[in-house]
């Protein structure tokens, strides 16, 4: 049986080494290496996934990955997104019986689009997809809870899977113009004469140029060019209402002029600052040691002519500092990549996807719905000794077989169990070696472990 | 000792986990304070908890009005809700302190940001990113306990950032038996994410195997408290509360006070639990001596609109009256009840900011440094010295 096991092996990597020479590249991937990829940018993966990468190269992997890229969902929008918005006269006539059944339909449709994207990131082929959206999401926050309503999320969530690795610019002007945005920063509020700077301020401070960067006078004038810019609910689109915009003089970032919002984003994007920003925080989506200054400035000088983000994306990927040793493993995996990865990399698929969604919110990371305008925590703030029991709760629970969830891990783990040696699955699997060293179990059991162990929370 | 741990702390970034040793022994030296916070979640209505005698409460309120002969008179000008009937012993022996008018300029009457204002101390259209616990408790003064502070339920808030890690948890056996799966690692690593997970894991089974022996040699009836939800956190607390210095803050809540429609009912049942574990609470500490040792108080991010709405309810409103109990409370009304005729955009405004509450507490009780310019906000004499 061990040594059937270890015959496949060997077949297999001289297969390996055949695609490597057919290839003709002489730098194919390490498994740590392949992993460290797949984790960065996406859920993590099965060890085939690990293996398909083994025959390329950095850069063909890398180049497979983005070129891979899907800017649609693979799902049929959430059930009751096309529910049209009650205008104001029907509202008001409604008795306090038929606002409460309201409220609780949008409370389900919320949770259903919540059980959506779960779902979208459980069987996407172009996981790198899902994680740009959660970046974009992360850095141009809206929240369900202030939004209120479910389809203009799910329209802002598109939005950002359609630009995912577009063009920056393009994609500034349309979350300007973004209802759920507009409401989620009370632009909706923003009059003439009545300016409301929630939305202008966090344009400046966390959109563009980053806090310290501009005057409280550029904050109050690019409220004044915003006005006017507000969200139809009905239509779920932008509206500009002429009569409440400031057409007034504007004194901006030195420039001066009758501007309008557009105007002020153009300004914004001649920033070397701007670009300066995005880098560093695209930068650390993948990696998490800072860039020095070299580098930063090179790769905002290139990234401010065109602002295309595939590209800056991959010479992120590309540079030493992604895969440098130190690089690897140094990074908490959010919750989301936590549950998604794990699910994936047993190929269970839950039918009752509001346990994921809750079990996400216990651990600190409730899709549309971010703690607050500066999105999600990042690295060792995830962790703290209430999430990490919940964490660990969570993976307990699920590699026991969890019946409420409709899971059996059982299968799964055999499976692995049977098709690798632990020290191979460990590789494939752990960003780190495990904290609790080789385990004494065998079988299922012994990979169980690896799951458990606080390697797994690594990527 | 103690500066040599937060020494070593502070080094460390700051997290519980990575204090060097075990708090345990700190059980033995003598018993400390302790802040019982408790969130009325949702808006409570003060209004129609501490009822004023005045017949424009009730040409405003027809319906919800609480009849004047229900009330529980505790002043010429001021009635309990009948729900309330278990605290009146703590009222006429003087532990329980009635603070009025409670708010802040710039009211805001968002759930979301009304309790992060609260949470954070902050003033309207302050954005703060620490509790004013977390920042009001120094590390220094935390490390006398076993943990930073105890949250039964949800929202840290108050204890949250500033270095303050306080455990979160929903039922205090739960947490015991579940964390039971945590060891003391000696694992280390030179991987700064790994560090920070084995620090919060080994901490985390330090934290557990103090609490879980400060907690054995604890006498409590479990039966002495209601089987409510709040009444079973109320019991958690207790016993947190005997096993000696667990923490110097616990946080409750209590809910959902967001009453818009057939509020009567609902907010009578409310009541009536709160003070049915609350009266239950104050008994057992009592009778184990501990009650000299208990403040607690009460909060929720807003008061209710004094008009009542068209659904027999109430909508967000401004100012509301909270309450303090404890051995040592100074009993009594504390601070101006707002005028029912000069309302604030139909609601009561504020006579007392929150923060002059705050300060009162960390100074009177704790005997640390305010957070607030003294001068502008004179303590409250809510405590007897």
């Amino acid at each position: 049986m061990k040594r059937n096991r270890s015959r496949t092996q060997q077949i297999r990597r001289l297969l390996l080494i055949w695609t490597v020479l057919l290839t003709g590249c002489a730098q194919a991937l390490e498994v740590e290496e392949a992993r460290h990829l797949l984790l960065r940018t996406g859920f993590g993966a099965t060890p085939e996934e690990v293996e398909a990468l083994l025959p390329l190269d950095r850069q063909s992997a890398v180049d497979r990955l983005l070129s891979g890229m899907r800017s649609q969902p693979v799902q049929p929008p959430p059930a009751g997104m096309d529910e049209a918005w009650p205008d104001r006269r029907t509202l008001r006539k409604l008795t306090q019986e038929e606002r409460k059944a309201l409220r609780r339909k949008r409370r389900e449709q919320g949770m259903a689009l919540k059980e959506w994207w779960y779902r979208e990131m459980l069987v996407t082929p172009s996981p790198l997809t899902e994680r740009m959206t959660l970046f974009w999401h992360g850095h141009f926050t809206s929240s369900l809870r202030k939004v209120r309503q479910p389809a203009l999320m799910y329209d802002q969530n598109l939005l950002f899977r359609r630009h995912a690795l577009g063009n920056f610019a393009e994609l500034l002007h349309a979350v300007a113009r973004d209802p759920a945005m507009i409401l989620y920063l009370d632009n909706q509020t923003n009059r003439a004469g009545h300016p409301n700077e929630n939305f202008a301020r966090e344009l400046l401070e966390l959109f563009t140029l980053g806090e310290g960067n501009y005057r409280e006078q550029d904050v109050r004038e690019a409220a004044r060019a915003f006005t006017g810019w507000k969200a139809d609910r009905r239509q779920r689109r932008f509206r500009f209402v002429r009569r409440q915009h400031d057409s007034g003089m504007k004194h901006f970032l030195g420039h001066s002029g009758r501007f309008d919002g557009d105007d002020i984003i153009d300004i914004l994007l001649q920033q070397p600052q701007t670009a300066r920003h995005l880098v560093s925080r695209l930068w650390r989506q993948f990696i998490v040691t800072p860039p020095d200054a070299a580098t930063l400035a090179e790769l905002a000088d290139d990234f401010r002519k065109d602002w295309e983000l595939k590209p800056l994306v991959r010479k992120i990927l590309l540079s030493d500092a992604f895969w440098a040793r130190d690089n690897r493993g140094s990074d908490i995996k959010p919750p989301v990549v936590l549950i998604v990865g794990t699910l994936r990399l047993l190929q269970l698929e839950p039918q009752k996807l509001r346990l994921l969604v809750r079990v996400g919110r216990q651990l600190g990371q409730d899709l549309f719905d971010p703690p607050n305008v500066k999105g999600w925590p990042r690295g060792t703030e995830w962790i703290d000794s209430n999430s990490l029991l919940a964490r660990q709760t969570f993976m307990a629970r699920l590699l026991r077989g969890n019946r409420r969830m409709g899971l059996a891990a059982g299968p799964a783990l055999s499976r692995l169990a049977i098709r690798y040696d632990l020290q191979t699955l460990s590789r494939m699997l752990l960003a780190e070696p495990p904290v609790n060293g080789p385990s004494r179990t065998s079988g299922s059991e012994t990979v169980a472990a690896l799951l458990r162990d606080l390697s797994w929370q690594l990527m | 000792m103690k500066l040599s741990r937060r020494h070593f702390l502070t080094l460390t970034g700051g997290t519980l986990a990575s204090l060097g040793f075990s708090r345990w022994s700190l059980a033995q030296v003598p018993e400390r304070r302790v802040l019982v916070l408790l969130e009325l979640q949702g808006g409570q209505d003060g209004l129609n908890t501490f009822i004023p005698d005045d017949p424009e409460y009730e040409r405003l309120r027809p319906r919800l009005a609480i009849p004047r002969g229900q009330r529980l008179p505790i002043s010429p000008h001021l009635g309990l809700h009948p729900a309330l009937e278990p605290l009146l012993p703590a009222w006429h022996a003087g532990e329980m302190a009635l603070v009025q008018g409670l708010g802040y300029p710039r009211p805001n009457r968002s759930h979301f940001r009304g309790i992060e204002i609260w949470d954070t101390g902050a003033s309207g259209g302050e954005y703060l990113d620490s509790g004013w616990l977390a920042r009001g408790l120094p590390a220094s003064f935390r490390g006398g306990y076993l943990t930073d502070g105890i949250v039964l339920g949800h929202n840290p808030g108050p204890l949250s950032g500033a270095g303050c890690e306080p455990l979160v948890m929903q039922r205090l056996d739960t947490f015991l038996r579940r964390a039971q799966r945590f060891r003391e690692l000696t694992a280390r690593s030179r991987n700064p994410a790994l560090a920070h997970l084995l620090a919060v894991e080994s901490g985390l089974a330090r934290a557990r195997g103090d609490l879980a022996r400060a907690l054995a040699g604890v006498d409590l009836q479990e039966d002495a408290f209601p089987n409510s939800r709040i009444g079973r956190a109320m019991a958690d607390a207790a016993r947190l509360i005997l096993a000696g210095n667990t923490a110097p803050v616990i946080k409750l809540s209590h809910g959902s006070f967001d009453t818009h429609s057939n509020q009567l009912g609902r907010h009578e049942r409310l009541l009536r639990q709160l003070a049915q574990a609350l009266a239950a609470f104050r008994r057992v500490l009592q009778a184990q001596g501990a009650w000299d040792r208990v403040l607690l108080m009460t909060y929720s991010e807003f008061g209710r609109r004094v008009a009542e709405n068209g659904s027999a309810g109430t909508d967000h409103g401004q100012a509301a009256t909270h309450f303090l109990l404890g051995g040592r409370v100074k009993g009594g009304l504390h601070g101006e009840h707002p005028s029912l005729r000069h309302l604030a955009d139909g609601d009561l405004a504020y006579t007392t900011d929150f923060r002059r509450l705050y300060d009162s507490v960390l100074v009177g009780w704790f005997g640390v440094g305010g957070l607030y310019p003294r001068r502008q906000q004179p303590l409250l004499p809510v405590l007897r010295s």
